[in-house]
């Protein structure tokens, strides 16, 4: 074969390669990589939206740092939220996952009920919530009282807010059970009834051989969750609205985080400046620490050495 | 599983850019402007959008286009509701053939950025070729709130005002013989009629606190005349005591009726605002600040109390000044973006301008009418509670809080101010008012 024809199909086998990947890179191009570049040039831009936007250098980026009151508490409330919410999520999705393979009667009754607070639309979970546990004549309340025991004011006091919204996402955490449960009814028997066999607890069982089989699945969820918790806007911003009893007209601007900026999140952030205050610079300033920060937390829990989690192998 | 870390660390990366950039993938179109070169005599259709939603008042804005149509038989409208204000932004930068020629607002709050951006056209030339002079026109405080820095891009499309709602019962029960007129009599008054339950409350006077509703910020200290910027545009709260005067009033207020936890405790039992079960309606608190829209809302539920009406106290200093009141309301402009514009100017001053039209549409949702003629009009239906409203908007001295380059963001970085000030987290005034003045500033000029 002379290195022509070689040539040729190779050129030809790239063509080909390049036209399967085409839809692909249409997508990633559009929604992607322009977005991205989008984002980075706006951050460096006064634009409002109405007018061109003009070249301003880094007034944005210090303007957010340093005067925008509501950064540095959402960026708090964020990391607060996927450290523990998404610590709770995947701890009592995978409780609940091995409760259920566990149990011998009424597994498909159990998994629905479990499932079902999934399936509520975030917005009445989250008014069911508030109502639940309303200081003054909400239910939870009502019972703690009458056991005795101190009742928190839940979203109305901004230390218990961000758990009355981990206590919302943990109701939630079918999705989890389910993904869970599949991969633990896939462990092979055979090395449980080697470990049995050598007199490990259930302890043992679980440590050294449920959790190497299903650590790609507990990364799986820990990554989603991370990403997920930075994308969490409406349960907050709902639970914050109703709790503090001001519902504006349509269109009237809000200060989000009832009480006290405890309910803020960095998605928050960029509705408030972007649409709110017009000013899609700083909008984007924050859109790209969200980026930077979901791709730090991937990156740490990605490694496959010294992460929090090891990769399966 | 077998380890594939590259591919895998490939595609959760991509999926964290694209779940964080999702988040702002926003339409970035510039403004596209055109002249008022239309011939409003000619046969056109021009799209006017509201943000009523309510059947009586869908029907009545209707009932108002339709009188303009037939005045203008060669102007058809097309009218679209429910419209907020995300949903006009949008529509004013994409232009396009469904954008609106006429758009209202429920808030005023957007004025100053719907002006300075040149979003809505200018109308002084509008006003001008008709002889319409703003001044003589509309109320004092709806004249000034419907402009930003000299350019005059909206107006009035009906207001709202401010008053003390009181429970008469309650108040003969406490032995009260009429509403109070300064906030020192407003206080003992509250007090009076306050009743305790336990650690909690069978009626509270009033709810003090700034997320009791329309107890708002702007609208306690409206009642201070506070001055919000200087000539030069900077924020004047801490220069001007009124803002001083006014978050200490209400701070003193929540101590002397049971406390900010307390308060906020029963505060958090409370119905919807725009529902039947509002605590007035259900005469859980006695005295509520509100708008003139409460009035029939709350003879709706049918209360098993007689209600009053009275302006909103005054600071005991300036006692000779009862009677003024906090002023806002809807507002119409028309879209820059807008091909139509002499037609749509026409629909404008009918509907704002048109002493009738602004009467029959005041009389059909019960809103204050927005201009001094339609004000004193002979046809103008009312209780004889809600002329407190009518004399409020009357009133010079009455005022409103100015359009602002960011929308309405000075207002909410003073609400800010106030919910620290009544938890006690901000216990020095002086120095918050002066941090917030700073934040202000700083805020607007980053709008600029």
């Amino acid at each position: 074969m002379t290195t022509y024809t070689l040539r040729a199909k190779r050129r030809r086998a790239a063509l080909r390669t390049a036209a399967f990947m085409s839809p692909w890179l249409i997508g990633f191009g559009v929604f992607f990589a322009y977005p991205l570049i989008s984002t980075v040039y706006f951050s460096f831009t006064h634009y409002d939206g109405f007018a061109d936007p003009t070249f301003n250098g880094f007034k944005n980026w210090s303007y957010v740092f340093n005067d925008y009151p509501l950064f540095w508490p959402a960026l708090r409330n964020t990391l607060w939220l996927v450290v523990v919410m998404v610590v709770c999520r995947v701890a009592f999705g995978l409780g609940i996952g091995l409760l259920i393979t566990k149990i011998k009667t009424g597994t498909g009754v159990f998994r629905t009920l479990f499932y079902l607070p999934y399936l509520a639309p975030p917005v009445a979970a989250t008014l069911a919530f508030v109502f639940l546990l309303n200081p003054g004549t909400g239910p939870v309340n009502s019972v703690l009282s009458d056991l005795g025991i101190p009742a928190p004011d839940w979203f109305t006091d901004p230390s218990w807010s961000k758990p009355a919204l981990t206590m919302l996402a943990v109701w939630g955490v079918g999705d989890l059970m389910v993904i869970f449960m599949a991969a633990l009814l896939d462990v092979p028997k055979e090395q449980y009834e080697a470990a049995e066999l050598d007199g490990a607890s259930s302890w043992q069982r679980f440590r050294f051989v449920t959790l190497p089989n299903i650590s790609p699945i507990v990364m799986f969820a820990v990554v989603t969750g991370i990403i997920q918790t930075m994308q969490y806007y409406t349960q907050p911003l709902v639970a914050g609205k109703v709790a503090s009893g001001i519902i504006g007209s349509s269109g009237q601007p809000f200060e989000p985080g009832y009480p006290d900026k405890s309910t803020l999140t960095l998605p928050q952030l960029v509705y408030n400046l972007g649409f709110q205050r017009f000013d899609y610079g700083s909008a984007c300033v924050v859109a790209l620490v969200l980026f930077a920060l979901s791709m730090a937390f991937t990156a740490l829990l990605m490694r496959r050495r010294g992460g929090l989690i090891q990769a399966g192998d | 599983m077998s380890g594939n870390s590259p591919n895998r660390r490939r595609s959760a990366a991509a999926l964290a850019v694209t779940a964080s950039i999702a988040l702002f993938a926003s339409a970035c179109t510039g403004q596209s402007t055109s002249e008022a070169k239309d011939d409003a005599s000619k046969e056109t259709t021009i799209t006017f959008w509201h943000g009523w939603s309510a059947p009586e008042e869908v029907k009545a804005i209707q009932a108002n286009v339709d009188a303009f149509q037939k005045a203008h038989p060669n102007i058809h409208v097309k009218v679209v509701g429910n419209i907020n204000d995300d949903k006009i932004n949008q529509a004013l930068r994409a232009g396009g053939s469904n954008a609106p020629d006429v758009v209202s607002s429920f808030t005023t709050n957007n004025v100053g950025k719907f002006c300075s951006s040149k979003a809505f056209v200018d109308l002084a030339p509008f006003l001008k070729k008709d002889g319409i002079d703003p001044a003589k026109t509309f109320p004092k405080a709806m004249n000034e709130y419907t402009q930003f820095d000299g350019r005059r891009c909206t107006l009035p499309l009906l207001g709202d005002a401010y008053a003390l709602y009181y429970n008469k019962d309650a108040f003969k029960e406490a032995g009260i013989t009429a509403p109070p007129k300064t906030w020192g009599e407003f206080a003992a008054d509250a007090k009076k009629l306050t009743k305790a339950k336990g650690d909690s409350y069978e009626q509270l006077g009033f709810m003090p606190t700034y997320h009791g509703y329309e107890s708002t910020t702007e609208h306690y200290i409206a009642q201070w005349s506070p001055t919000y910027f200087d000539s030069s545009g900077k924020s004047n709260i801490a220069k001007d005591p009124a803002f001083a005067k006014g978050l200490a009033f209400q701070k003193q207020l929540v101590e002397d009726l049971g406390g900010f936890q307390k308060l906020e405790k029963f505060r958090s039992g409370f119905g919807d605002e725009f529902g039947a079960k509002h605590p007035f309606h259900l005469g859980q608190v006695a005295m509520q600040l509100d708008g003139e829209w409460r009035l029939g809302m709350a003879e709706d539920t049918k209360p098993k109390f007689e209600i009053g009406v009275a302006p909103l106290p005054v600071p005991d200093d300036q006692a000779a000044t009862y009677g003024k009141g906090y002023i806002t309301g809807t507002i119409a402009g028309i879209a820059a973006t807008s091909s139509k514009q002499n037609a749509a100017w026409e629909l404008v001053k009918y509907m704002t301008t048109n002493t009738e039209a602004v009467v029959n549409f005041a009389n059909a949702i019960h809103n204050v009418p927005s201009t001094l003629d339609a004000l004193k009009s002979p046809n103008l239906k009312y209780d004889p509670r809600f002329k407190t409203f009518l004399d409020i908007a009357q009133n010079p001295a009455s005022t409103t809080s100015p359009a602002s380059v960011n929308g309405g963001q000075y207002l909410v970085s003073i609400q800010n101010l106030g919910y620290d000030v009544e938890k006690g987290k901000q216990g020095d005034i002086k120095a918050g008012l002066e941090k917030t003045a700073k934040e202000i500033d700083t805020t607007i000029d980053q709008a600029k």
